[in-house]
């Protein structure tokens, strides 16, 4: 294909960008069609209105339903799959992105397993309810008043309402405690399963027995409080998970692919070797691969953590995550040779993620400092009382299982899941997203801040320094209007008047910008093709303007800080942190931003092993790393950190890699999710506290044999209730 | 107390009733999205011809 007709390439890539969705449709049993895609931007509830209105409105469509928590939208309509293209375009014309998402067979999953969850609490709620109506009525009259026969009426109604539901709604725990059990481990599950399968047990013998007490109420708060705590957990884990699942739709996009002389969207992941992909301006190549048509500009600041775009051209190497800033090109799709950077990136980035993984979370070491403890507890009270106590093995049994039913965690099993939900739901409000369950946790252990420079600590774009001469910059900002290139943007952006009208403009990639204005050429560009080349080099980024054969005027550009870098550097330092700032870029780059946030330490020019290795010195000396980080470059490092924290302008990878994803132009989400994590972490070790104490009051009560139904009852909603309304102290904290 | 044939049988029933209205909207998906719900009670859904 001619050059020419490649840079007329962006009309065509309009009509392209909704093709290939109707080999993703669904086709129903009724043989009509559904899709699921994710939504981007969908931020409120105009945003759904919107979306699904305008798909409502469209004349097959059966039904649209836009879920907000996941961004996912699901669409069902009559006619021919090819339609989805339509649909898509529909949206897309709203002004929301769409990503094609086939992890349809996990989201049913984790779904089927969270209504079968909110099925078993509904359940056990029900149970609970309806014992409780039966047991008041036990606990407040004494069997004189009753009468024998209304007590053991009201034990076998207990009865029958609370075997199913132990055996229905228990299944999360025996299901969790025979899986660590066939492993030959213990887990908190074991002494929960043993105790609710022992309570219902005896007290159903008791029942056939006429004895005074049952416990059928115990067994089935015991289930329903820690349902709660098994609900909470799993949404804090589901919503952990669909960010990641997101994120990794958004690596499976599309790639346009020239076959036969023929443009078609290809799902990226099924791109093969010798392809060739077509990358518009403004496009991220999605894959490594060699130019072999077109010369353009490349931004590869997330890559190498440098700010200036590079020129490439036939025969040049592009990475993955680049971004083609100004015209389209042709690649080769290259294999994931040993050799490429990426390989690199990726075979460290496993290596990292492998020397993570050992690490525990406080609930389970909680756990297994606790199992042992009640389980040893229980056996002690059963022979003691057999033995020494004199009493039948029936009364003996019933004070072990007493024993097990008042130390099982209720409160243990809400501490940490209550205060989780509570403040990552906190932390997405102020738009930080938190994907996995312990980073909170692991965050709040953390002595050493790593930060990126470029894309983190400044805002990733250049931006126009010092004075120039009104009339040349007029000109200039004139020029760059025209340009996507991000100095030419930055140029145009700072000057806010009227521009000059130009005629002529072309654009010679990799070079700059040429027009015509009052009859004299005007070109704005690199160096060596309209500027001075004798000039002084130094660290700034330069764009240059020449007007027919006058003097050449030079423009600079810096990357310039976040606006609150400064501030939160100082924060963290003020939380105890030591900041160390790790990039890819120059020297001179490097120390003029140190200095300007105030951090001491700094390494500059690192590449991505280097600064792997910065991260391995740092955590053999004992350090406690978290990672903040935007670029390819980072990805390892992220990976690898204790914690990590990415920006949401991050490339995908980066993005997968990082634990905590922070939204917006601002620095200070960082600082806000250290200072909750720490105060999370502050919370659950209270609420641990709590339950211990607790059960320092109430084991000797249950090992003297005092324990009644009443009495474990009130003790274990008094604990429960205490922890949640201690766990939303998080709430009343701004 | 011969009350107590009809009460509690009621009372169970009630509580039945409650629970099978719990699992009803379980089953129609109402706690798939409560992030939605709760903004979706924003919404003015007059222009919603088809639903």
């Amino acid at each position: 294909m001619e050059p020419a007709t490649v840079s007329d390439q962006p009309d065509l890539g309009e009509s392209l960008s909704t093709e290939g969705f109707d080999h993703l449709a669904r086709r129903e049993k009724d043989g009509s069609y559904s899709l699921s895609v994710m939504v981007r931007g969908v931020h409120c509830a105009a945003c759904i209105q919107k979306i699904e209105g305008a798909l409502r409105r469209e004349d097959h469509i059966r039904d649209a339903r836009l879920n907000y928590s996941t961004g996912r939208l699901s669409m069902h309509w009559d006619g021919k799959a090819q339609e989805a293209n339509d649909y898509v375009r529909t949206v897309e014309s709203l002004g929301f992105g769409v990503v094609p998402y086939d992890a349809a067979e996990e989201e049913s999953t984790s779904q089927q397993e969270e209504r079968f969850l909110l099925l078993c609490l509904g359940v056990a709620g029900f149970a609970m309810g309806n014992i409780m109506l039966l047991s008041v009525g036990l606990w407040s009259a004494s069997s004189e008043i009753m009468g024998l026969a209304t007590r053991e009426l009201f034990h076998w109604v207990s009865a029958i309402i609370a075997l199913p539901t132990i055996l229905f709604s228990g299944r999360p725990f025996f299901r969790s405690a025979v899986k660590v059990l066939a492993k030959g481990q213990t887990n908190m599950d074991v002494p929960i399963s043993i105790g609710i399968i022992l309570t219902g047990a005896m007290s159903l013998f008791g029942t056939i027995n006429h004895s005074e007490y049952v416990y059928f109420d115990s067994a089935v708060m015991l289930i329903f409080f820690l349902l709660i705590g098994r609900y909470f957990d799993f949404r804090a884990r589901k919503h952990a998970r669909s960010t990641a699942t997101g994120l990794l739709s958004a690596l499976s996009g599309f790639a346009h692919v020239l076959k036969d002389s023929k443009i078609q969207r290809l799902p990226v992941r099924d791109l093969e070797e010798d392809m060739t992909v077509r990358v518009m301006a403004g496009e991220k190549c999605p894959v490594d691969g060699i130019v072999t048509e077109g010369r353009s500009e490349i931004d590869t600041s997330l890559i190498t953590g440098e700010t200036l775009p590079q020129v490439i051209e036939n025969g040049s190497h592009v990475y993955a995550g680049t971004m083609n800033i100004a015209a389209p090109i042709q690649i080769k799709v290259m294999k994931r040779a040993e050799d490429t950077l990426l390989a690199d990136i990726i075979r460290l980035m496993e290596q990292a993620g492998q020397g993570q993984a050992q690490y525990v979370r406080i609930a389970d070491r909680a756990a297994r400092l606790y199992t042992p403890v009640v389980h040893s507890l229980a056996a002690l009270a059963f022979i003691g009382w057999l033995v020494f106590g004199g009493i039948v093995w029936q009364e003996a049994l019933m004070i072990a299982i007493t024993v097990l039913i008042i130390t099982c965690p209720c409160a243990l099993g809400l501490a940490v899941p209550v205060v989780q939900v509570l403040a990552t739901g906190k932390l997405m409000k102020n738009n930080v997203l938190v994907k996995s369950g312990d980073a909170l946790e692991r965050l709040a252990g953390i002595d050493t801040v790593l930060l990126d420079k470029t894309g983190t600590l400044t805002a990733g774009h250049p931006a126009l320094q010092g004075d120039y001469d009104g009339n040349s910059l007029r000109l200039a900002a004139s020029l760059a209007a025209h340009s996507t290139h991000p100095l030419s943007k930055a140029l145009a952006g700072s000057y806010d008047g009227a521009l000059y009208e130009l005629s002529d403009v072309r654009d010679h990639p990799g070079r700059g910008m040429e027009a015509v204005y009052k009859g004299k050429a005007v070109r704005l560009g690199s160096r060596t093709w309209c500027g001075d080349e004798t000039a002084p080099q130094d660290e700034w980024m330069e764009l240059w303007l020449s007007v027919a054969d006058d003097k050449p005027v030079r423009f600079t550009f810096s990357d310039t800080l976040r606006a609150d870098t400064a501030a939160v550097v100082d924060e963290l330092k003020n939380g105890g942190l030591t900041p160390v700032m790790v990039t890819g870029d120059r020297q001179s780059a490097a120390s003029s931003v140190a200095q300007a946030c105030g951090i001491k330490q700094y390494h500059a020019q690192q590449t991505p092993p280097d600064k792997y290795k910065i991260l391995e010195g740092l955590k053999t000396a004992g350090h406690k790393v978290l990672m903040v980080g935007d670029g390819l470059n980072d990805a390892p490092v992220l990976a690898g950190a204790d914690v990590s924290m990415a920006p949401g302008s991050a490339i995908d990878m980066a993005q997968n890699a990082a634990d905590i994803i922070f939204m917006g132009d601002q620095l200070s989400p960082v600082a806000l999710t250290y200072k909750t994590a720490c105060f999370t972490q502050k919370l659950v070790k209270q609420n641990f506290a709590l339950a211990v104490v607790y059960n320092i009051i109430a084991i000797p009560i249950a090992l003297a044999g005092l324990v009644t139904p009443m009495i474990a009852a009130l003790a274990m909603s008094g604990s429960s209730l205490l922890v949640i309304a201690n766990s939303f102290r998080l709430r009343l904290k701004t | 107390m011969s009350v107590l044939i009809y009460l509690i049988p009621i009372a169970l029933f009630l509580g039945l009733l409650g629970l099978g209205a719990f699992v009803w909207s379980i089953k129609s998906g109402q706690y798939d999205d409560l992030e939605g719900a709760a903004r979706r009670i924003l919404l003015d859904d007059d222009d919603d011809n088809k639903n």
